[in-house]
């Protein structure tokens, strides 16, 4: 297998409060030799606040990005979080479907834009990677692995402008994780809210969504939460704690990132992957 | 040479008003071909037609023009006023100078002078025209009726009840249709089958109609009063005329575990089976995809056991054609398959209800086999999971209706009354039991229709949410698989959980499978979601703009029992209408084709909405190739002309709307 | 009509080709509702747009009209079940004809107006004989037909 590249669009997220995020991910593909090309002068694609205030802003905000990625020549562009990555789409499918919308995008923006790059999140690369070119890096088995895969929210929501999986039962990471070992679980929530959006202003809603995320992929088995969603993945971990005050429970169940399973299976260390800045430690 | 008469109408002052007739009939008198011009008050009154008459009596005319109001209101009554006068009624032409002139223009002077042109586009028309015969087609009486369930067997005992013969296909191997499998009907509680069974029998046993089971309609040909019908009768494996029906072949098979459909999955049946005791013919059917003998050419027990010997495994398809005068289509529905895969991408919504994921979420139809004394529990409601009878059942209405994200934007009509009729069958059989109901509305518009509804509510004390359920998941709680039902209810602003042993999705009604591909067959319209067109929304709601061609039924629309016996009549009557006459009269507005200018290359056939275009060969007395042309059947041109657009030599033409008579219209404006 | 050179009195001469079931409807209802509009437009009845064939559309404007207005049932609402979509396949070929040798597309009009939009057929037509009033007499056919004539 030669060398695949992806552009390549962190957000806030990754270089923020998921940093560890961005590491396993770049560990991650490293090893299955894709080149990642950031994109240069990237800007914040609008999530939770543009679009409940200016239309226009919602659109020209991604718009920007993905002007930059197509000056880039980027063929296909992985935007890690589901929020960045679903932005983008929302603005790829409003270009390229009024080219009304479309010149007013490219002379907000000042750059041409036309909606020509893929947006793919990171379940999209590896499905591009390919199977068979992953299992033939496989080191280490995941057979101690029981994972609940948490879509959550916005992975494959909305299903008309994502186009990705079954958009209330998704099975892409099931599919994927099994094949390198791991015994995945049928559970309920998959794709239920995990309130990461309130998590400031109402934290005790949040503690009892998160609960029932974690109870429910605790009680048909699970020994480890996987997640391709940076706002997921520090929710449940970081809000566990108060969910085991709050509910009295014990669940000590470790919440990780897809790269960072599928990263472990490459035998890349816990240490390069970043898990062991994780809340809820891995003890499996 | 051509003697028009032009009459123009005052019609009061409707057209007085605006025109100045007087001057108008001055003008049109020195127009060439005009024998007379004359003007009066209500040319559409007896006075009026008599004058019409007289003059042309008087004066010989051999064509009339009319200029009073649209041809849609009059021109009928002047074209059988000249008839009367000895003028063929097809060289009579209307000016509408009412709708189109007077009405719509305030200025006297422009008024007249349009009225004046449109006269003149018209008795430029007219000296064009040439006198036609109405077409007379012979009429087969001799029905055929697609579809044997309540519909299609309401219109064949009809028709028959008349004396006519009728020929009824129904794909499955008994008549009866969904309505055969359900429990009691609303908003009696009757049961189903001990309506339907007697007229199940009738239509077997009646002298005037061949009941065709497992038989499909292939192809059809033909036109109003002349179809000829091609129909598939699938190989039954079973002599139905050696077979007595005694029910040893099926009692004795021993592949006993394969989902029956009738019971939409929930029981099972044998590789040779009856779908259900009271089928009509009570004749088996053999699975030949599941019969072990088609798979090794073993067992055979079946035919060892049939004293009459009326197993056949050498059984193959037949092809059968009938000639037949006019068609009923009556294919009803089938349920929308929630959360599948749908040719229409739009239509796969409600991958959160878990239907076809959990067993206990079952559809509306399910549930009618569930709570039926002949289903596959005996009428004891149990959920198909472990056979507990469930204490708490959750129904979700409009599951697919009225829904543009993901299901179908209409109203399927009946699952508001069936809800309220199964939360009451349910509760009369489970006392304690808890009925949940989600709605958007409640539609009970019908006779008795709401008193019914309010008494599954108020005395059987079903619990109604207005709300929509949100997802379903299903959890061990305490020991017992539940479906966690979360929902909300809009009334009291609160979310609702029901933590419920079965659900019953209320799921949108769809037309069958195949039933586009039959419209096609038959060139009846369909909308988006393949429900067939009726003619006309209000005036013609059993008639297709495919002459001699019904509906009736849920293939129209979403219809419940009642309405679907109501309009199966009506077609049937339909039917009657035509069959009372020997031959049918057309109007001779439709395409020929000058076979001599002809070179047979097939745009028209092409074009033709109606396959009224055929390619034949001519040849001369001798027998050899001429040439070949193509020819119009009388019978099933419509008269659209879209086949004169695309000829390029301009053989074929529209009587009526002649290439020579548009000319001579468009000729007549020349400034 | 006379046409006259004066742009002030310009009264465009529009000849419309509509079908039998649909917009002759719709402008029997304008009538009926008292629904004015300007006395311009003449209308030749055909059993369906799919019998329109383009040539009466050139006929139109050799016998001198100004615009040429073609309309007939909604998409799906035909009487013929497909006459309609057999002349709006049949108009996107000829339009771009039609550009080839030098008519003047803006006068010719394509719709659909149904038995039941009569306003829409009164608002089309006014709207029709106002555009055409500001394009000014047409005389391009003239010119073509001159042109060929002297090659």
């Amino acid at each position: 297998m030669g060398t695949t590249e992806f552009g390549y669009y962190p957000g806030c997220a990754l270089h923020g409060s998921s940093n560890d995020y961005e590491q396993s991910v770049r560990a991650c593909l490293d090893r299955l030799d894709v080149r990642l090309t950031e994109l240069e002068d990237w800007i914040c694609c609008g999530a939770t606040a543009a679009h409940s205030i200016n239309q226009k802003l919602a659109t020209a905000l991604p718009a920007r990005n993905l002007a930059i990625a197509e000056k880039a020549g980027c063929g296909s562009l992985l935007a890690p979080c589901p929020m960045c990555s679903m932005e983008l789409l929302k603005a790829k499918q409003a270009i390229t479907s009024d080219p009304a919308v479309r010149d007013e995008m490219s002379e907000i923006v000042e750059l041409p834009v036309i909606g020509s790059t893929d947006v793919v999140n990171l379940i999209q690369v590896f499905q591009a990677i390919g199977l068979d070119a992953i299992k033939s890096k496989v080191t280490d088995s995941l057979d101690r692995f029981r994972p609940a895969c948490y879509y959550g929210c916005l992975l494959t929501r909305p299903p008309k402008t994502l186009r990705f999986d079954d958009c209330e039962h998704p099975s892409s990471m099931e599919t994927f994780l099994a094949e390198l070992g791991a015994e995945p679980v049928d559970w309920n929530f998959k794709t239920e809210c995990c309130g990461a959006g309130m998590t400031l202003c109402d934290p005790d809603t949040v503690t009892d969504l998160a609960h029932k995320i974690i109870a429910n992929a605790r009680k048909h088995g699970a020994n480890v939460i996987v997640t391709a969603c940076p706002m997921c993945q520090m929710n449940l971990d970081m809000r566990q704690a108060d969910v085991e005050k709050k509910f009295e429970e014990t669940f000590d169940m470790p919440i990780l990132y897809l790269s960072d399973l599928v990263g472990l299976a490459l035998g890349i260390s816990e240490e390069e992957l970043g898990i062991n800045r994780h809340y809820v430690k891995l003890q499996i | 040479m051509a003697k028009i008469g032009v009459f123009t109408c005052w019609c009061g002052e409707n057209i007085a008003r605006h025109i100045d007739v007087e001057r108008v009939s001055k003008a049109i008198e020195s127009l060439p071909g005009v024998h007379c011009s004359m003007n009066y008050k209500y040319m559409c009154s007896e006075p009026g037609q008599s004058l019409i008459i007289d003059q042309i009596k008087s004066l010989g005319l051999t064509g009339v023009v009319v200029a009073s109001c649209s041809p849609h209101m009059h021109l009928k009554t002047f074209r059988a006023a000249a008839q009367l006068a000895g003028v063929n009624p097809y060289m009579v032409e209307m000016a509408n100078i009412r709708e189109q002139c007077s009405w719509v223009h305030a200025d006297k002077e422009e008024a007249t002078a349009k009225a004046i042109e449109l006269i003149r586009i018209s008795v430029e028309k007219l000296r064009h025209n040439r006198p036609l015969q109405p077409i007379s087609v012979p009429i087969t009486k001799k029905a055929l009726v697609i579809g044997g369930g309540v519909a299609g067997i309401q219109a064949a005992l009809d028709i028959a009840a008349a004396g006519h013969e009728v020929i009824l296909v129904e794909k499955e191997p008994s008549v009866g249709g969904k309505m055969a499998g359900l429990s009691e009907t609303f908003p009696t509680l009757d049961c189903s089958q001990c309506i339907l069974t007697p007229r199940m029998v009738e239509v077997n046993q009646h002298p005037k109609i061949r009941l065709m089971t497992y038989s499909e309609v292939e192809k059809v040909e033909g036109y109003i009063g002349n179809f000829s019908v091609t129909i598939r009768q699938k190989a039954r494996y079973v002599d139905v005329n050696k077979c007595t029906g005694c029910g040893t072949c099926w009692n004795g098979c021993p592949n006993k575990r394969i989902p029956n459909s009738f019971d939409f999955n929930l029981g099972n049946r044998t590789a040779i089976y009856i779908p259900f005791p009271q089928a009509v013919p009570a004749r088996p059917v053999i699975d030949s995809s599941r019969c072990i003998h088609f798979k090794n050419g073993k067992c055979g027990i079946c035919e060892k056991n049939c004293a009459a010997g009326a197993i056949n495994f050498n059984d193959e398809d037949k092809l059968i054609t009938e000639e037949v005068g006019a068609v009923v289509v009556a294919t009803g529905y089938q349920l929308y398959s929630i959360g599948k895969e749908q040719s229409n991408p739009n239509l796969s919504g409600y991958g959160e209800y878990g239907y076809g994921k959990y067993k206990d979420v079952i559809d509306s139809l399910q549930f009618e086999r569930l709570i039926s004394a002949s289903g596959p529990t005996g009428g004891e409601p149990k959920r198909p999971s472990d056979g507990r009878v469930p204490q708490k059942i959750v129904f979700i209405q409009c599951v697919g209706s009225r829904d543009n994200a993901k299901g179908v934007s209409y109203c399927s009509k009946i699952c508001c009354m069936y809800t309220a009729k199964h939360t009451m069958l349910y509760k009369h059989k489970v006392h304690d039991g808890e009925a949940h109901v989600f709605y958007m509305d409640i539609r009970s518009g019908g006779k008795k229709y709401d008193e019914f509804v309010r008494r599954a509510i108020e005395q059987d004390g079903a619990l109604y949410h207005r709300g929509r359920v949100s997802k379903i998941t299903e959890e061990e709680i305490d020991g017992v698989r539940k479906l966690v039902v979360r929902g909300a209810d809009t009334l009291t602003g609160k979310p609702v959980t029901v933590e419920a042993d079965m659900v019953v999705l209320a799921c949108a009604m769809a037309p069958t499978d195949g039933a586009t591909a039959l419209a096609q067959k038959l060139s009846v319209g369909y909308d988006e979601y393949g429900f067939l067109s009726e003619s006309h929304p209000k005036l013609r709601p059993v008639e297709t703009n495919s002459a001699g061609v019904f509906l009736c039924g849920a293939c129209q629309g979403p219809k419940d029992i009642p309405e679907s016996v109501a309009q199966a009549s009506a077609a049937a009557a339909k039917v009657l209408v035509m069959f009372s006459q020997d031959h049918l009269t057309r109007e001779p507005e439709i395409a020929h084709v000058d076979e001599s200018l002809c070179a047979a290359c097939c745009a028209c056939v092409q074009a033709c909405p109606y396959e009224a275009i055929s390619i034949e060969e001519i040849v001369d007395r001798k027998g050899n190739h001429v040439k070949n042309t193509s020819r119009v059947n009388p019978g099933l041109c419509m008269g659209c002309g879209t086949c004169v657009a695309v000829c390029p030599s301009k053989s074929i033409d529209l009587e009526g709307f002649t290439e020579e008579e548009v000319y001579a219209e468009i000729e007549s404006l020349l400034s | 009509m006379e046409k006259t050179n004066t742009d002030q009195t310009f009264e465009p001469k529009i000849i419309a080709f509509v079908c039998n079931w649909c917009t002759y409807l719709g402008a029997d209802l304008a009538g009926t509702n008292r629904l004015e509009y300007p006395a311009n437009i003449r209308i030749i009845r055909l059993p369906c747009t799919g019998r329109i064939d383009f040539n009466l559309v050139i006929k139109a404007f050799e016998v001198g009209a100004d615009a040429v207005l073609v309309s007939g049932c909604h998409p799906g609402d035909c009487h013929y079940n497909a006459g309609n979509y057999h002349a709006r396949r049949r108009w996107i070929l000829f339009r771009e004809l039609l550009e080839v040798l030098g008519i003047e597309t803006e006068r010719i009009h394509f719709s659909w107006i149904s038995a039941a939009e009569g306003a829409k057929f009164q608002k089309f037509v006014t709207e029709i004989v106002d555009k055409t009033r500001a394009l000014g007499p047409y005389r391009g056919y003239q010119s073509i037909t001159h042109e060929s004539e002297e090659r």
